[in-house]
């Protein structure tokens, strides 16, 4: 649909609003953080304003080189492993009676109302050797000990995919809902077996959407710094914790905004590889 | 025998039962209609052939195999539903290629075949395009040609036609009947169009209730319907209360030629419009009054008051008998041309 340009102050003003939030609750402060990125950390007190590149220099060691490596493969080992669970579940649920769906998406929208400190010590406790599945595995015979499975890196991405599921599902349901079902039926006719029909038709035609899903949950995944914690040795730690504690802990305001500079410009940069990617896989 | 074999078909959708007890024979090379008003059980049935829905009872063969529980992927099948479910994220040829391409052909054989398939479409050259930069025709033809991809034993279409503007669906109907007749192919068309099966099929199944009110060839069904349904159904027709009096039969209060079934005393007339006559008043005629009178240009209907019960009669230009509205004339029906039906 074609529209007349908007005209006059009155015309504009559905655009100001959003315009003005955006400059005050993003820009603002996101501009704030990069400058002071580049202020020089004074020894006891807080920060004085100048142009250092000691912040991003200091950055530049293995140690937290590891750490920002080790952020972006968990990160991306969640959005994949909760695309992986994600998209069966949810085809399964769009193609149910609506009772069931409704059913099980306020289930999974409850979720949403836990707090992460909840969702942490309840998945600590899960996994603990005292009180945990384990203990169950013992009972039914498939273990000869309790085993205490925190904290650990799986502790750290169960955690994790069990909170970014929701969101998944959130941002697949619409698009699996929507899909023709008269697809997969006609993939049948034409000889393709359900599960062959799901893989060469479903699949493909919500590429849009399973990529989309899987920046999300990657995104989502890359500012976690309670799970981390909770769940994981610290040799599991996010670049997230490191910043917290030098931001919160360390009172080293410019070196933690360089870190937060540094990691919005690496997903940044996934981001646009995965939608480029995309895009020639289209082409 | 060959062909497609339908003994007893039930299917139920908890009480309500959407085809019901369904005995059904088309011949290999047949061209089949099913025809009814929707909500009759005709994509239900077209469904239980192509195995996308399972009867409850009875069963379903293919030249003497049993093919009830076999799954809808092993029945070498084409099907062309109503949305034509086009895969949006293949092209033209990556959609003809598909069952192809499923079936493990080489990406020569699966070109040679497409390109083969487009030129029976008449869209020879497309196989790079978009399936969302095609017209409503041409989207169309692209689901023949995939439903047509391996030589199927049995091509389905689900109302193909429908969502096509008239003077398109009629180009449609004759090339799919010559498509047909081209590739010998049993076909098995849903539509609630009557038009669109009278032009294309061999049989037509007339349906409704989920149960089958009469199969036989187009021309049969129009000049012989089997019941007050089919006559009322396909095309228009006037229904006439018809009653036995003593040993002769009387329509609109007067005695008529028309010969009574043995042993029935009641029964309806289907006359169609253009076998009306309007005459001068007669003694031995039933006598109506011109309520109304359409010009059509190519043919005139006259709405008829004949003490009570509407009549349509309709003229050609050349034969438009001198008469005007309020007029009364007599109504001449041919006996031969009339049938007494019972149900």
């Amino acid at each position: 649909m074609r529209r007349e340009p908007a005209r006059g102050l009155v015309q504009h003003l559905p655009v100001i609003f959003p315009g003005l939030m955006l400059t005050v609750f993003f820009i603002v402060p996101f501009g704030t953080m990069v400058a002071v990125s580049f202020f020089r950390r004074q020894q006891g007190g807080f920060y004085v304003p100048d142009f250092v590149l000691a912040n991003y220099a200091r950055f530049l060691t293995p140690f937290f080189g590891n750490v920002l490596v080790f952020s972006l493969y968990l990160a991306i080992a969640v959005a994949v492993v909760s695309l992986i669970i994600a998209v069966p579940f949810t085809y399964l649920i769009a193609r149910s009676r609506r009772v069931t769906q409704v059913i099980w998406l306020v289930a999974l929208l409850s979720i949403l109302s836990l707090s992460e400190v909840i969702i942490g010590f309840a998945w600590s406790t899960l996994l603990s050797r005292t009180a945990g599945i384990t203990n169950l595995l013992v009972r039914v015979g498939l273990m000869d000990a309790p085993k205490a499975l925190v904290p650990g890196f799986g502790a750290v991405l169960t955690g994790m995919v069990y909170q970014a599921m929701p969101y998944a599902v959130l941002v697949l349901y619409p698009s699996m809902v929507r899909l023709d079902p008269t697809l997969t039926e006609a993939a049948r006719t034409l000889g393709a077996s359900p599960l062959k029909a799901f893989f060469t038709v479903v699949l493909p035609a919500l590429r849009t959407t399973l990529i989309a899903t899987l920046i999300m949950a990657f995104i989502f995944a890359l500012g976690s710094y309670l799970l981390p914690q909770i769940l994981g040795r610290p040799s599991h730690w996010t670049l997230s914790v490191l910043i917290t504690d030098q931001a919160l802990y360390q009172s080293n305001m410019p070196f933690a905004a360089a870190m937060a500079v540094f990691l919005v410009l690496v997903s940044l940069a996934l981001v646009s590889l995965t939608m480029f990617a995309s895009k020639k896989l289209e082409a | 025998m060959s062909g497609l074999v339908l003994k007893g078909v039930s299917r139920e959708f908890g009480p309500v039962k959407a085809v019901n007890d369904v005995d059904l024979e088309v011949p290999n090379g047949r061209f089949v209609c099913l025809l009814g008003p929707s909500g009759c059980g005709k994509t239900t049935l077209l469904r239980m052939i192509a195995g996308l829905d399972a009867p409850t009872t009875g069963t379903i063969s293919i030249d003497g195999e049993d093919i009830t529980r076999l799954p809808t992927h092993k029945r070498n099948l084409g099907m062309v539903f109503q949305s034509l479910a086009l895969f949006p994220h293949l092209t033209v040829g990556g959609n003809i290629a598909y069952a192809l391409r499923i079936r493990g052909l080489s990406k020569e054989e699966q070109a040679h075949r497409v390109e083969e398939l487009l030129a029976l479409v008449h869209l020879p050259g497309y196989a790079d395009r978009a399936v969302s930069k095609l017209s409503g025709g041409q989207r169309q033809r692209v689901a023949i040609a995939r439903a047509l991809a391996v030589s199927p034993r049995l091509f389905l279409l689900d109302e193909p036609l429908s969502a096509l503007d008239a003077k398109l669906r009629e180009a449609m109907q004759v090339e799919l009947r010559q498509l047909q007749q081209q590739l010998g192919i049993t076909t098995i068309v849903v539509t609630h169009d009557q038009r669109e099966a009278m032009t294309m099929a061999d049989t037509v199944i007339v349906m409704q209730g989920g149960e089958i009110r009469q199969a036989a060839s187009p021309v049969e069904i129009y000049r012989k319907p089997a019941d007050t349904f089919v006559a009322d159904f396909i095309g228009s027709t006037n229904l006439i209360d018809i009653a036995r009096e003593g040993d002769h039969a009387t329509l609109l209060g007067r005695p008529t030629p028309v010969a009574m079934p043995y042993g029935i005393s009641k029964a309806t007339l289907s006359v169609r419009p253009e076998d009306v006559e309007l005459t001068a008043p007669a003694s031995d005629l039933p006598e109506a009054k011109i309520t109304f009178v359409r010009d059509l240009g190519g043919a005139i209907e006259f709405f008829l008051d004949a003490g009570g019960t509407q009549v349509v009669a309709v003229t050609s230009p050349r034969a438009r008998p001198e008469v005007a509205i309020g007029d009364r004339v007599g109504l001449r029906l041919d006996p031969t041309r009339s049938v007494v039906l019972t149900r």
